[in-house]
């Protein structure tokens, strides 16, 4: 998922008698399901961790097209092209509904942005991992959308309602990319000895990343019993990476491919698979700067915004001109 | 009925341009100035992607050795292409990139109109599905050159500089050879030479919107057409190949 750790401010919940009034009307109609809108009443701490998740959220979406943008010039077939040109595409508009959704709180796009290449805002760890073959472009649609798709299917459902609507539109184009992901793993996994070695590698490397998606284990997450009271947060981390293991490891047997954990297996009193300890030092240092690409991507985003500023500043500026001509016409 | 041969060398051309400029704007995917522009350039390139593989299938078909447009695309080399100089040029600055798409969208439309009334239904029928879509692209670059070139001052100077520096690759645009000579006698396709005058107007005129002048007439690059390219070309190759010969007759 795009937003994995989310600082809520909050160092406790608070019991409805430590709430105010208007803290205890707005959790009731949270508790309600009615929906929460801009113009509404929220706690303060709400509308700031709400901020922090919806532009972590956004940026992960415009981070993200970068590791797939590096393969569209070297796409293999003119079909292949077209279907990562449109997906790229489709993660950028997902960026653009995610940032009006966090306008609504008071932030400007210009001021999300500006977090975000100062390095105070963060984005998902998975984008900071080089996609290295074409068969990452497989693994990425497959895993990382998948991922990715499991957690905003719940946030379908969230409190706030600009950022529920946000995902509802973006749960609808996300299921296409996933399965273009899959599409390709399955070609590769049929075809050439190579290119299933390919695909097979792939997997090796986006496996554990993947799973690192869906952020620290609960008990390590001091902010989701806030979040998760507020529902802007609707499933723990670990019930939400046990479902994406449980869908992933029957996908993983019918290409044939194998998940790089000798501890998976399927366990049945519990009802679902058991899998290997994650390597959270390895988390930790990546969404802490220390990935592969987090300097790279950085460096790639800030670089296509001081580029396009003449081009934004002419575009003000002429807008500026037309429409004090059309005063002086008037 | 024209040649196979000659017609299939038409259709190549239009296919080469159509997916090399494709190209060029797919690199911008990620990079733009800003977001909505980001999206947008990337409609233009997914809807030049489209058009390449209708005129790349037709030729193939044409052609009649059983080639597809991935054949096509994906196993010819740089002295086999068949786009104009100017669609392989590098994207530069934005200015860069915009003027060049405003030189070959006031172009393409020209082309794409004559070639919707071609006698050949199969070409005429690719033309106006384009045209539909070239329409939009160049409207939405005129708008862009008459920003930029009446934006700010340093846009004026970039668009300016711009506008200059691509110039002498649109001499090519209408410069005729004796294949297209034989499929205009014939009613396929449309003749260059005659474009030439309307296109020019219409530069003029959106370069006078946007404040912008309209460069003296100059010695003209060329060759294009007959697979002289560029430098550029070989390393756009080199990128789109690279898998098709990395890995040759693999399914992708
Ligand atoms: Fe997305
Ligand atoms: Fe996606």
């Amino acid at each position: 998922m795009y937003a994995q750790m989310v600082d809520t401010g909050v160092k406790r919940v608070k019991s409805r008698e430590e709430m105010s009034p208007e803290e205890r009307d707005f959790q009731d109609r949270v508790d309600a399901d009615i929906k929460i809108e801009a113009k509404d009443w929220m706690p303060e701490s709400y509308r700031r961790t709400l901020i922090r998740q919806i532009s972590q959220h956004a940026h992960s979406e415009i981070v993200g097209m970068l590791p797939e943008g590096n393969w569209i010039t070297r796409a293999p077939s003119l079909k292949r092209k077209a279907i990562l040109l449109a997906k790229v595409q489709d993660e950028g508009g997902h960026g653009l509904y995610l940032y009006s959704a966090a306008e609504t709180l008071g932030l400007s796009r210009e001021q999300l942005i500006e977090q975000l290449h100062s390095g105070k805002a963060k984005y998902s760890s998975i984008f900071n991992y080089p996609s290295l073959t074409w068969a990452d472009i497989g693994a990425i649609g497959w895993l990382v959308d998948g991922a990715a798709i499991m957690n905003q299917v719940t946030l379908q459902r969230c409190s706030y309602g600009p950022y529920s609507r946000a995902m509802i539109r973006i749960c609808k184009e996300e299921s296409f990319h996933q399965r273009q992901g899959y599409d390709i793993m399955m070609t590769l996994a049929r075809g050439a000895a190579e290119q299933k070695a390919m695909a097979q590698d792939a997997l090796n490397r986006w496996w554990w990343p993947s799973l690192m998606m869906f952020g620290p284990s609960d008990d390590q997450s001091p902010h989701s019993a806030q979040s998760m009271q507020w529902k802007i947060k609707l499933y723990g981390n670990d019930e939400l990476r046990q479902r994406f293991v449980d869908q992933t490891v029957p996908q993983a047997e019918y290409l044939d491919l194998t998940l790089p954990d000798p501890d998976l297996k399927w366990n049945e009193e519990r009802g679902h698979y058991d899998f290997g300890a994650i390597d959270w030092q390895e988390f930790f240092h990546v969404i802490n700067g220390d990935g592969p690409c987090n300097r790279s991507r950085l460096r790639a985003r800030v670089a296509a915004h001081e580029e396009g500023r003449w081009v934004r500043e002419a575009a003000v500026a002429y807008a500026q001109k037309k429409t004090a001509h059309k005063r002086t016409a008037a | 009925m024209a040649a196979p041969a000659a017609l299939f060398e038409y259709l190549v051309r239009l296919g080469d341009n159509c997916l090399i400029l494709g190209h060029r704007l797919s690199e911008w995917c990620g990079h733009g100035p800003v977001l909505e522009e980001d999206l947008a350039l990337t409609n233009v390139a997914l809807d030049l992607i489209g058009q390449a593989t209708l005129w790349l299938e037709l030729a193939g078909e044409i052609e009649g050795r059983g080639r597809t447009a991935d054949q096509l695309a994906y196993l010819r080399d740089a002295g086999e292409f068949r786009n104009l100089l100017l669609v392989e040029q590098p994207n530069g600055h934005y200015g860069e990139t915009l003027a060049r798409q405003f030189y070959f969208d006031t172009w393409h439309c020209g082309l794409l109109q004559g070639l919707s009334h071609s006698q050949h239904p199969r070409v005429a029928d690719i033309a106006a599905k384009s045209l539909k879509e070239a329409t939009y692209h160049l409207e939405r670059s005129e708008e862009w050159v008459v920003t930029l070139g009446d934006g700010t001052d340093e846009s004026h100077a970039r668009m300016q500089q711009a506008i200059n520096d691509l110039w002498m690759y649109t001499g090519e645009l209408f410069v005729m050879d004796e294949i297209e000579q034989d499929l205009v006698a014939e009613g396929i396709a449309v003749d260059l030479a005659e474009l030439r005058e309307p296109w020019l107007k219409q530069v003029g005129k959106t370069l006078d919107e946007a404040t912008l002048t309209l460069p003296q007439a100059g010695w003209m690059q060329q060759g294009g057409k007959q697979g002289v390219h560029t430098e550029n070309l070989g390393f756009i190759l080199a990128d789109m190949q690279f898998l098709q010969r990395a890995y040759p007759n693999a399914t992708w």
